[in-house]
């Protein structure tokens, strides 16, 4: 029934194309609104991703700023690659992870984007061009942004070596994740991922359940513990799973950890609760804890962070008027209202230049440069996040994205990790 | 119905026309909700996959890595172990609830009143009933500063949350009501001359219990079984957060290999399933008649 409804829906366009001919036709994006404001009304484009950057707000101010309608599906990380690739009439936008788009680009549901479209490119945090923050920093671990932000030609699906006109995904949210903690529980300073395996922390540690991620924070701590020493951790081999498996279960059955969590909640509770005093965090989780005024920290470690990015992709289906709409968005995305919007957040945007212009002094100094906040920080809904005085967990940006050990990966032994991880669970 | 039973059919008797109409409802809704998903997971868990897609194929990889596996079975033994108990207490629980409903209270509107009351509970969804005992059995929750309020303990017990322990009190805690739903069923059908026949006999209480009611009820009981074992060897979301991911169950065996993309892994695993489950149906229906209570 989807099916006939975007049949019809796509043949309406073509003829509204067809009316709007000179428009469609040249295909030359410039700026924007660039399409005829009488077609463009009737556009919706279907993204799904996950919940992080699926926020209608952004719709809000899609529909506000560019006319068309922007209709969001949030699912799980799971779920996202599923539907991408099983399904991949039914989305137009794709807010997938890099590491997603390692497994799902080959599969052609894709289509490149031509970076000469892209008014700010040349603006993008070089991580995602390049690999590299500064020009002599070192390239870290695991499936790294700039592998797989880019294919050899419009057609293939193989990703390049070097940046080309193609790019798979515009990125658009990053971070660094690091351990949490509730500093009034744990009973010495957290400097070390290895602090996960620590035996003061007996029935008080977590992990997260998502085999991809949580086999990562386990080869960190592993690492850090010196009772390994990987080639790649975002690449394993399986003598390595097996072992980081075996340093893993072997803690499980000594009773280190209280739980294993797979959603935001269940971390959330899991900290503010006192259940556990130190696990796999995401930011906006620790954010979440502070807001019920319980002490939670995002402790930097010696090591250095897990990091992740996401980014947006459009669908091997679209064309015409509504692959132009797509470009808008693209470009409206980097161009500095949702990047103020995501920082503030505590997540990073792609584009830092045009998102400090929609920022306040105060608000880019404490996020992005790591220093004291001048005035109380708000969250984009308008709640106190922060008060007056308060410094960044980690630092400044710089220091933060400086630092990462390992990206998200998918691993050439996916499978055998995967069966290596359930039986970890089963133990 | 009426016309198409009138209209004389060249093919069939007359009459027959009428039961393939009176039958094709249910056909086709077996057909449709149970027969064809059943066979797809069959002819998907021959397929091979890789880390995105599904290739049509036969192979048998999926079946040998499930059985093969330690995983596996360690798992199907957790999963056994979990039905076992969880059948213990709630036919125990579920025995003597009906029991108490059938026998000893003595109104049939008090049966009623009473028999709801147990029902009270389903009025909420399944998944807030566990996730309200996380606060309860705590490290901080109610139980653990209560029982060190009253100085019972020193120190909070750990064992109460995520462990087997949750796990298998959140199954009870759901699932006994299916059992005393039909053991209170067949109770109520039970002659009570019966009873009195057997007291004047000289049989004492327990002597009726154990030679009349209990055999008496045994459909029940078969019934109920069905119910709580099904349930709980198919189970993925009750042993996920009871026991805060750290126990393992078939059913969240499966649930993480789809949620890889692992389809063909994941439903060799459920054929495997459901060849148990209904290999314990089977085993139940052979020792238990339930014909007797329809």
């Amino acid at each position: 029934m989807t099916k006939a409804t975007g049949i019809t829906r796509r043949r309406a366009l073509k003829s509204a194309a067809a009316l709007g001919g000179i428009a469609a036709g040249s295909g030359a994006i410039s700026g924007f609104p660039t399409i005829w404001a009488q077609n463009i009304k009737n556009i919706t484009l279907r993204q799904f991703g996950t919940g992080v950057s699926n926020l209608n707000a952004v719709a809000d101010k899609v529909k506000q700023d560019l006319g068309f309608t922007l209709q969001m599906t949030a699912l799980d990380t799971d779920a996202v690659t599923q539907r991408a690739v099983t399904q991949p009439k039914s989305f137009d936008i794709a807010d997938i992870e890099y590491f997603i788009c390692k497994k799902v680009y080959p599969a052609g549901v894709l289509q490149p984007m031509d970076v000469k479209k892209m008014k700010n490119y040349d603006k993008i945090v070089p991580i995602f061009i390049t690999g590299k923050l500064t020009p002599d920093s070192v390239i870290a671990q695991g499936t790294a942004p700039h592998t797989v932000g880019f294919v050899e030609s419009k057609t293939s699906t193989k990703f390049a070596k070097q940046p080309t006109e193609w790019m798979t995904l515009i990125p658009t949210i990053y971070n660094a994740d690091t351990l949490g903690i509730r500093p009034d529980l744990v009973p010495h300073p957290v400097t070390q991922w290895k602090d996960l395996l620590d035996p003061t922390f007996k029935g008080k540690a977590s992990i997260l359940n998502i085999s991809s991620i949580g086999i990562m924070d386990a080869a960190m701590a592993c690492e850090s513990a010196g009772l390994m020493k990987y080639k790649d951790k975002g690449n394993m081999s399986r003598a390595e799973i097996d072992k980081t498996m075996a340093v893993l279960t072997e803690a499980k059955k000594s009773g280190q950890f209280r739980a294993f969590w797979k959603t935001f909640d269940e971390s959330v509770n899991l900290m503010a609760s006192g259940e556990v005093v130190i696990q796999s965090m995401w930011s906006p989780a620790v954010a979440a804890v502070r807001s019920k005024g319980i002490a939670c920290k995002f402790q930097p470690l010696k090591e250095g962070y897990r990091a992740w990015g996401g980014g947006l992709g459009i669908a091997k289906h679209l064309s015409g008027i509504e692959l132009d709409a797509a470009y808008d968005y693209i470009n409206w995305y980097l161009s500095g209202w949702v990047g103020a919007y995501l920082n503030r957040q505590g997540y990073y945007s792609a584009v830092l230049e045009t998102a400090k212009a929609n920022m306040t002094p105060a608000e880019w100094d404490y996020w992005m440069e790591g220093k004291p906040a001048a005035t109380d920080i708000l969250s984009p809904e308008g709640k106190v996040m922060e008060k007056a005085g308060a410094v960044r967990d980690g630092g400044s940006f710089t220091e933060r994205m400086g630092h990462i050990a390992c990206w998200n990966s998918v691993m050439d032994e996916d499978k055998y990790m995967v069966q290596q991880w359930n039986g970890f669970i089963a133990a | 119905m009426a016309i198409t039973a009138k209209a004389p059919s060249s093919f069939w008797r007359k009459g027959d026309g009428v039961s393939w109409l009176q039958v094709t409802p249910l056909v086709v809704v077996l057909g449709v909700f149970l027969l064809v998903p059943i066979a797809t997971i069959v002819i998907v868990s021959f397929w091979d996959y890789d880390s995105v897609r599904l290739i049509p194929s036969f192979i048998i990889d999926n079946y040998t890595d499930a059985l093969g596996s330690a995983v596996t079975w360690h798992t199907y033994l957790s999963t056994l172990k979990f039905a076992v108990i969880t059948w213990i207490f709630t036919v125990s629980i579920g025995f003597t609830v009906a029991y108490f409903l059938a026998f000893q209270v003595r109104t049939a509107l008090w049966q009623m009143v009473l028999f709801q009351i147990c029902a009270i509970p389903f009025l909420t969804s399944n998944i807030i009933r566990m996730i309200s005992w996380v606060p309860f059995l705590g490290r901080n929750g109610l139980l653990n500063q209560a029982l060190q309020g009253l100085h019972i303990t020193d120190h909070p017990l750990e064992f109460l949350l995520f462990s087997d322990f949750s796990v298998i009190l959140a199954f009870v805690h759901l699932y006994t009501l299916f059992m005393v739903v039909p053991i209170f069923n067949t109770m109520m059908r039970i002659d009570r001359r019966l009873i009195e026949a057997a007291r004047d006999g000289g049989a004492n209480a327990l002597a009726v219990l154990t030679n009349v009611i209990i055999p008496l009820s045994l459909p029940g009981i078969a019934i109920g079984t069905i119910f709580v074992v099904t349930l709980v060897m198919g189970d993925f979301i009750t042993v996920r957060l009871m026991s805060g991911g750290q126990s393992a169950s078939v059913g969240l065996l499966m649930s993480n290999e789809i949620s890889l993309l692992q389809y063909p892994a994941a439903a060799a695993q459920a054929v495997v399933l459901l060849i148990t489950v209904l290999i314990m149906v089977f085993l139940i229906l052979r020792v238990v008649d339930i014909r007797k209570e329809l």
